[in-house]
């Protein structure tokens, strides 16, 4: 049983950086959470504090039903894999690996069939021998996840552990952790301010913004349903689209910007009660359509991506620039004019000051 | 900038010039060993043969059997060990709180011993002499220990913190989930990594300690305690000077010397060009 609880957590340094903002979490047993955010959003401190490399301000941490708060990392029975693997250079890998173990006094036999049995789950059999230096960055990422493996701890701890590794090998780290994920069944946390890498791996992920927990939801949920501007903005690639305007009913409801208008379907009393009310429109590129016909919406073609499956089509009207993703493979022209739609099940509809969902 | 192709005039005048500057500091060293090896009473001769036709090493014979030098050699090794031991354990452990640790007074203690650095030994030789009787260390080797660790340790201390600095936190992070306790994560983790500074910093303080004669000269009255410069003096001291013995002795002091530094050159190598690599 390795659940967390995390109370009103807080992280102030030197009584005028609040880094970390009354978090409140619980972590599953077996959950891969994923904590991400931009830099300097409180996520890598949050982690320190669980790991215990950082102390805790104010608030209650508890793993299983035990408080960690005064508890110092080694007795936390946590493990972590560090950005820069942190291999200790003048070991083996074989030493890297055991070097928990010994101090933890576990006798010599087992010390080595817990690292030939981590070498094996994670290739490193032929490597035992190595110096760090003389390993590839993934075969090192891979040493420090053998590391953190062999202690069989409660809680994985990952401080952005692929960002170090090119795009091709971070794809299959990401998918290794995942499998190791599946197959040791262990609580983990995980830090990224990638959010592909966030979606594609977590469980549930937790969006953080200076210091403080914005949501914390599935991918999916997180995707259909942000609760506010930023989350919308920072999950999803290319970025939603936001336009400022007003919801009005003239010949049917309607959103009106003042370079274009779209209609909104008006079965739902929530949008009737928003009437000539300014909001905040979210509209994620793959929401918006190339409509045949002509609509209140019309925009020209600035720039085009083509990335083979799909293509990211940057437009601008008057005052604005946003950008649309279709996987309708035809040809466009630079400055051809476009007509564009959306459903209203696709909108987001945010408060104008709060930024906060509405709708 | 990479340096483009030399072209076989400018290799030639480099290697002139590198030749010139290896002869000037060569020159000195080899005359010292001829005339180590002349017998006596040729020691003006105008030859110009680095060994001479009559060589001997009577020179050698005599400094190890008519002159005390075996215990000059000893005091100072002994004088010369305990500093480099001293040194090296006070500045590994100094430098590593400086490094790390955030403490009140942190700054300006580095400010300070830096300043030390600022004054001549001449300077501080009459304070050091009132200290060291004070507390009952005149004329000994503690005395003379003592002046010699503090001497060499601010330069010391800033140059083993210079070098943890340049040692990951993250290391010591991972020892510590990993379950060591600062001590043995500083032993097994961080010291081993250290070694090119430890090798600098035990080279520095012993050569602080095996060539050094003022402060020798005014902290030691008693000949037994004599280390080698002192006792190298000694052979100028009556009317004439004793050149073979002086300069066979000079031979000989240089030697530990050269093996120190020959066997350290890894070390020192890979110190001195720290921080040019990653990895």
């Amino acid at each position: 049983m390795a659940s967390l609880e995390l109370q009103n957590i807080n992280k102030i340094y030197n009584d005028t950086v609040h880094a970390v903002k009354e978090v409140n979490l619980s972590i599953l047993d077996k959950e891969f959470l994923v904590l991400v955010g931009p830099s300097g959003c409180g996520k890598s401190t949050l982690l320190r504090m669980i790991a215990g490399l950082e102390e805790i301000s104010s608030g209650t941490m508890k793993i299983g039903n035990r408080i960690i708060n005064d508890v110092s990392p080694k007795d936390r029975d946590i493990a972590m894999v560090f950005q820069n693997y942190a291999l200790y250079p003048h070991m083996t890998v074989y030493e890297n690996m055991a070097f928990g173990l010994t101090l933890r006094k576990i006798a010599k036999p087992q010390v080595d069939e817990r690292v030939q049995e981590a070498a094996e789950l994670l290739e490193l059999s032929d490597l035992l021998d190595r110096k760090p230096k003389e390993l590839s960055g993934g075969q090192r990422q891979r040493v420090a996840l053998g590391r953190a493996i062999v202690r069989k701890p409660k809680v994985f701890l990952f401080d952005e552990p692929l960002s170090n590794l090119d795009a091709k090998l971070r794809v299959q780290m990401r998918l290794e952790i995942k499998k190791l994920h599946h197959r040791l069944q262990t609580t983990m946390i995980y830090v990224t301010h990638d959010q592909v890498e966030a979606m594609t791996m977590g469980d549930r992920i937790v969006v953080m913004k200076d210091g403080l927990v914005q949501q914390a939801d599935t991918p999916l949920h997180l995707y259909s349903q942000p609760i506010n501007r930023f989350v919308g903005g920072f999950i999803g690639s290319p970025a939603m689209n936001f336009f400022s305007g007003i919801i009005e009913n003239l010949k049917g409801l309607q959103f009106t910007h003042s370079d274009f208008l779209i209609p909104l379907a008006d079965n739902s009393n929530e949008l009737k009660a928003l009437e000539n009310q300014n909001v905040l429109l979210g509209i994620r590129p793959e929401h918006l359509r190339i409509s045949d016909k002509p609509t209140g919406f019309k925009a020209t073609l600035e720039v085009i991506e083509p990335l083979g499956s799909e293509i990211y089509l940057h437009l601008k009207t008057e005052t604005l620039r946003f950008a649309l993703r279709t996987s309708v493979l035809t040809e466009f022209n630079i400055g051809q004019n476009i007509y564009l739609a959306c459903d209203t099940e696709n909108m987001h509809f945010f408060n104008k000051e709060t930024e906060n969902r509405i709708h | 900038m990479k340096a483009g192709k030399l072209t076989k005039v400018e290799k030639g005048l480099a290697y002139a010039v590198l030749l010139l500057f290896t002869a000037f500091s060569l020159y000195p060293i080899l005359v010292v060993f001829s005339i180590s090896i002349r017998p006596g009473d040729r020691l003006l001769s105008k030859s110009l043969a680095l060994i001479p036709p009559d060589a001997t090493f009577q020179a050698y014979v005599d400094l190890f059997t008519k002159e005390p030098f075996i215990r000059w050699l000893s005091n100072s090794l002994i004088v010369s060990a305990l500093v480099t031991v001293f040194a090296v354990s006070l500045a590994a452990t100094a430098g590593y709180a400086f490094s790390r640790y955030k403490f009140k007074g942190r700054d300006s203690s580095m400010v300070a011993l830096i300043t030390t650095q600022m004054f001549p030994v001449t300077m501080l030789l009459l304070p050091l002499f009132i200290m060291l009787i004070s507390i009952g260390a005149y004329d000994s080797y503690i005395g003379l220990i003592i002046a010699y660790t503090a001497t060499a340790l601010p330069f010391t201390i800033w140059q083993m913190k210079g070098y943890y600095d340049t040692i990951p936190f993250s290391l010591e992070e991972a020892a510590t989930i990993d379950g060591a306790g600062p001590f043995t994560t500083f032993y097994k983790i961080i010291l081993p990594l250290a070694l090119p500074a430890l090798a600098i910093t035990a080279l520095f303080s012993f050569m602080t300690a095996w060539s050094e004669y003022l402060v020798a000269a005014v902290l030691i009255q008693d000949q037994s305690l004599f280390t080698l410069p002192m006792g190298l003096k000694l052979f100028s001291s009556n009317m004439e000077v004793a050149w073979g013995l002086y300069s066979a002795g000079a031979v000989v002091v240089s030697i530990p010397v050269v093996i120190l530094f020959l066997s350290l050159s890894r070390w020192l190598i890979s110190g001195l060009t720290l921080g040019s690599v990653k990895g």
